[in-house]
């Protein structure tokens, strides 16, 4: 062998700074791009009102909308049926999160248990369940009960789809180390098998939590005093056009809180996974 | 008298897949010793039964037939692994099996959790680990941010963190790079020193079993069983040049020669 030898320890390369390690692009577009869309939209609802000269009560001005929503904010029984609105899904959503995991984690593991039980659990996917809340409010009456069953049985199915498929992707790998290091049962659920499908049991939840949203709305619609379902109901018959789109665009913030709040949850929970990494 | 000791006994280790006509007939009746301290390397054409027989030492499987004892303990004692003889074990798998939830320092001291030892303790021995296979100061780091070399030496820090007497090994290097492979190999060679486990390695490549090998088990399949047993005396520590010497290319010739005749 000959010749001279390159060496490049002469080059010192420093590491990207930090702040520039993420592409600035990525993070920042949706910020410029969605203001400008909503923008673009709300004045395109305006010129065609404006220009059409529609009625209020087909189409109301976003402004009008937007006049209605600030009274919506000042009024107090606005406030009673949001916050009644969030209990009904809170609730329900909280009832379909244990029944959803528990069950699921016994289907996933049990064979048997999820060939007898798996007729059940798609006929509970496929019944309109919408409709059975007349037979809720016949066992439950007009209260709260009836529209927090319904939100969670609407919320259930994807999560407790979701855990049965997490506790059953646990990696054979990951199976043999827990055996090779004899852990018990026990140890093997809760270092294993829940840390494992927790990704897939959050991604089920962030379906859910908009399915708990949706059956409570409709609860409170179908058969309600209380809650902006009913709040929809009332401006409806009072033909405030205006109003209800109010209540829509609260409809629409409460759905966004929760979906963001369970995207939080999964940054908190789930830091390690690569759903998260990539963000 | 304690250096002759064995670490691994198999008798008449036998084992059947499936029953009937579509049974399949994995490994003959074994009959096989591991000294303490010794490093045995298991070689063999695809679908010899060579992860079959490191798995029914690790207490994964369980034999059909026979009787086998790890550290003059019986493993299975009616159909069931006795916990004792296993804490004796350490398994290193072909892909290193961390958990992506814990951090690499979490991954090599899960055994010591799942034992009850505080969380002090356990951080202290990861250290001392991470030191001994050579990724210190990744403790904190996810395990999708380690490279596959540094993903099998935490492995290899699992399985060493309650210092069991033997070191089981399936491939442990069967997915990395040529030169990644012979730094590891090295590696191994030197842990082993420094611990004086008694190692069963199966690997593919005949140059890695003679690297590091005091004793080759050559198996054969259809059904699998011990083929030939050689025995490597070069002198220890081994480096990477010892490739090149006469025995080693000698032992290589005939492993690769009886290789081609039994697959
Ligand atoms: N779970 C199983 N069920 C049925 N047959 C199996 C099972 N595991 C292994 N076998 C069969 O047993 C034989 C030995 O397999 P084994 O995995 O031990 O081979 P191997 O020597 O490790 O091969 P490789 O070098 O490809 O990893 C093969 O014929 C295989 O098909
Ligand atoms: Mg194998």
């Amino acid at each position: 062998m000959s010749g001279p030898v390159m060496r490049d320890d002469d080059i010192i390369s420093l590491p990207p700074p930090a702040a520039r390690r993420k592409p600035m692009r990525e993070s920042l577009l949706p910020w410029i791009t969605t203001p400008l869309l909503v923008l673009l939209l709300i004045g395109t609802w305006h010129f065609y009102v404006t220009t059409t000269k529609l009625s209020a009560f087909i189409l109301p001005t976003p402004y009008a909308v937007w006049e209605a929503w600030l009274g919506l904010l000042q009024s107090q029984r606005a406030w009673n049926n949001t916050l009644s609105t969030i209990y009904v899904t809170v609730v329900g959503f909280i009832y379909a999160l244990i029944i959803g995991v528990g069950l699921g984690v016994l289907l996933g593991r049990i064979r048997w248990l999820e060939l007898t039980l798996n007729p059940f659990v798609v006929a509970t996917q496929v019944i309109p369940k919408v409709a059975l809340l007349p037979l809720f409010i016949v066992w439950f009456g007009f209260g709260a009960t009836p529209k927090v069953i319904v939100a969670a049985v609407l919320a259930f199915f994807p999560i407790l789809t979701n855990t049965v498929l997490g506790v059953k992707s646990v990696d054979t790998g990951h199976r043999d180390v827990m055996t090779s290091l004899n852990a018990s049962r026990w140890q093997i659920f809760w270092r294993l098998e829940l840390p494992s499908s927790l990704p897939y049991i959050l991604s089920g939840m962030e379906v859910g939590i908009v399915l708990a949203i949706i059956g409570a709305i409709v609860g409170e619609y179908l058969g309600g005093n209380a809650g902006l379902g009913f709040m929809l109901v009332s401006k409806m018959n009072g033909f405030e056009t205006d109003g209800l789109f109010a209540v829509i665009v609260q409809m629409t913030l409460l759905g966004f809180f929760f979906y963001f709040a369970t995207r939080a949850l999964q940054r908190l929970l789930i830091p390690w996974h690569q759903s998260i990494a990539i963000r | 008298m304690t250096g002759t000791s064995t670490a691994i006994e198999l008798a008449r280790i036998e084992k059947w897949f499936g029953s009937g006509d579509d049974a399949v007939h994995a490994l003959a009746p074994t009959n096989l010793d591991v000294a303490e301290g010794e490093l045995v390397v298991l070689l063999g054409p695809s679908g010899c039964g060579k992860t079959t027989l490191l798995r029914m030492i690790g207490g994964l499987l369980e034999p059909t037939l026979g009787l086998l004892k790890v550290g003059h303990k019986e493993l299975w004692s009616n159909g069931n692994r006795q916990g004792q003889a296993l804490s004796e074990l350490g398994m290193v798998f072909q892909d290193a099996n961390l958990f992506p939830w814990l951090s690499v320092e979490d991954n090599i001291a899960l055994p010591l959790e799942l034992k009850g030892m505080g969380k002090a303790e356990r951080r202290e021995r990861a250290r001392e680990l991470t030191k001994l296979v050579g990724i210190s100061g990744f403790e904190k780091r996810w395990t999708r941010e380690l490279s596959g070399g540094m993903r099998q030496r935490a492995a290899i820090a699992r399985a060493l963190s309650y210092n069991p007497k033997i070191l089981l090994m399936d491939e442990p290097f069967g997915a990395l790079d040529a030169m990644t492979r012979d730094t590891m190999n090295l590696e191994l060679q030197r842990i082993w020193t420094e611990t004086k486990k008694t190692i069963v390695l199966v690997t593919h490549s005949i140059s890695e079993a003679v690297f590091l090998a005091d004793r080759i088990v050559l198996l054969s399949p259809r059904p699998g069983r011990i083929d030939t047993i050689i025995n490597v005396t070069m002198p220890r520590p081994r480096s990477l040049d010892v490739q090149a010497t006469p025995e080693f290319q000698d032992i290589a010739r005939t492993l690769r020669h009886r290789l081609t005749e039994i697959s």
